[in-house]
């Protein structure tokens, strides 16, 4: 077992990763109020009927899901442009455009298609058809 | 360097690598995000699928006639909670504080139990409410990607008692640590996903 512990260039048994990994109570603490913040304010804007319209209550609640992402990313993922130097944000920068382009896109080309379908017969003068 | 080490056995120089350090550092940690990245597209295969069926009730039941919103915001908390019991947890191992490392896992692992536990008790209350999979595009839709969501916090949760009983016997060794930062990750990143199913299937689908 010695030899396990033999890392030349380690000083520490650290691992490689870890530096980029460093973590605090602050950034958790942080994270966890903005998280229960950007929660309850969504389900309060349900549950109350707060704002006049559904419509609108969906887009607000939208964005609050965007922002509470975000601040799961950043304090619980640490997610920032240098770790793994980059390549970790390219690869979610890349992913958040293809789930964008999949999910508007599949909406987008659904909702005309069910636009432009042709008219199917009202079920009840189907049954009063001779 | 601790990679490579030569040593000479009958005048041929014999390399074998010592520490298992024959990949560039940081590449699991790497790895496992990219990982996490392509289960996010399956993420958002299934949310699009919601989006597009989501209000084909063919005549049956809609979300705002099934979901009971309090439930929703138990199941939202306990998450929550598990995920800043898991931050917890990542502090006692930086600190190399083995006990409280294993207290704070368990922890973790109560909290997704009881998601677990409640989202089966939703779901067996749909079911024999009539509103199964079966019932409609929505219902399929919707058992899909909440059951797909709730599959991987169980995995998660079988991955957690896993670790604990690697650290309990062989300690925080690097490779455990490295472990425990993938559930880490892993687990944190099923909470952001489930900020999309909470607002998008269920507070949206209640509206």
């Amino acid at each position: 077992m010695a030899a396990n512990h033999d890392h030349a260039h380690h000083g520490d048994d650290h691992l490689d990763g870890e530096a980029d990994f460093h973590v605090s109570f602050k950034g958790y603490a942080i994270g966890f109020i903005l998280s229960v913040i950007l929660t309850a304010i969504p389900f309060w804007l349900v549950m109350g009927k707060v704002l006049p319209s559904p419509k609108m209550t969906g887009f607000v609640i939208l964005g609050f899901a965007a922002v509470q992402m975000v601040v799961h990313m950043i304090y619980f993922l640490h997610m920032n442009a240098k770790v793994e130097g980059g390549w970790s944000m390219l690869a979610l920068l890349f992913t958040v455009a293809l789930v964008a382009i999949m999910l508007a896109g599949s909406v987008w080309v659904m909702f005309h298609m069910n636009t432009n379908m042709m008219p199917t017969p009202d079920p009840a003068a189907m049954r009063n058809m001779p | 360097m601790s990679a490579t080490i030569a040593t000479h056995v009958n005048g041929a120089p014999v390399y074998y690598d010592r520490s298992g350090e024959h990949h560039p550092p940081n590449s699991t940690m790497l790895g496992f995000w990219l990982y996490l990245m392509s289960d996010c597209l399956v993420f958002a295969v299934l949310f699009a699928v919601y989006a597009v069926l989501g209000r084909s009730y063919a005549a049956g039941p809609s979300g705002a006639d099934l979901f009971d919103l309090p439930l929703v915001a138990a199941n939202t908390a306990l998450l929550l909670f598990s995920s800043i019991t898991y931050g917890f947890a990542m502090i006692a191992m930086q600190a190399r504080k083995k006990g409280q490392l294993l207290a704070w896992l368990a922890v973790t692992g109560l909290f997704g139990l009881g998601f677990l536990g409640i989202e089966l008790y939703e779901f067996a209350h749909l079911i024999h409410e009539g509103a199964g999979p079966q019932r409609s595009a929505f219902l399929s839709s919707f058992f899909t990607l909440v059951a797909t969501h709730g599959l991987h916090v169980t995995f998660g949760c079988i991955w957690l008692v896993t670790l604990m009983v690697q650290v309990r016997k062989l300690g925080l060794t690097p490779a455990n640590r490295r472990r425990l930062m993938c559930l880490s990750m892993f687990w944190h990143f099923l909470d952001v996903v489930w900020i999309g199913v909470f607002t998008f299937v269920y507070l949206m689908g209640a509206l």
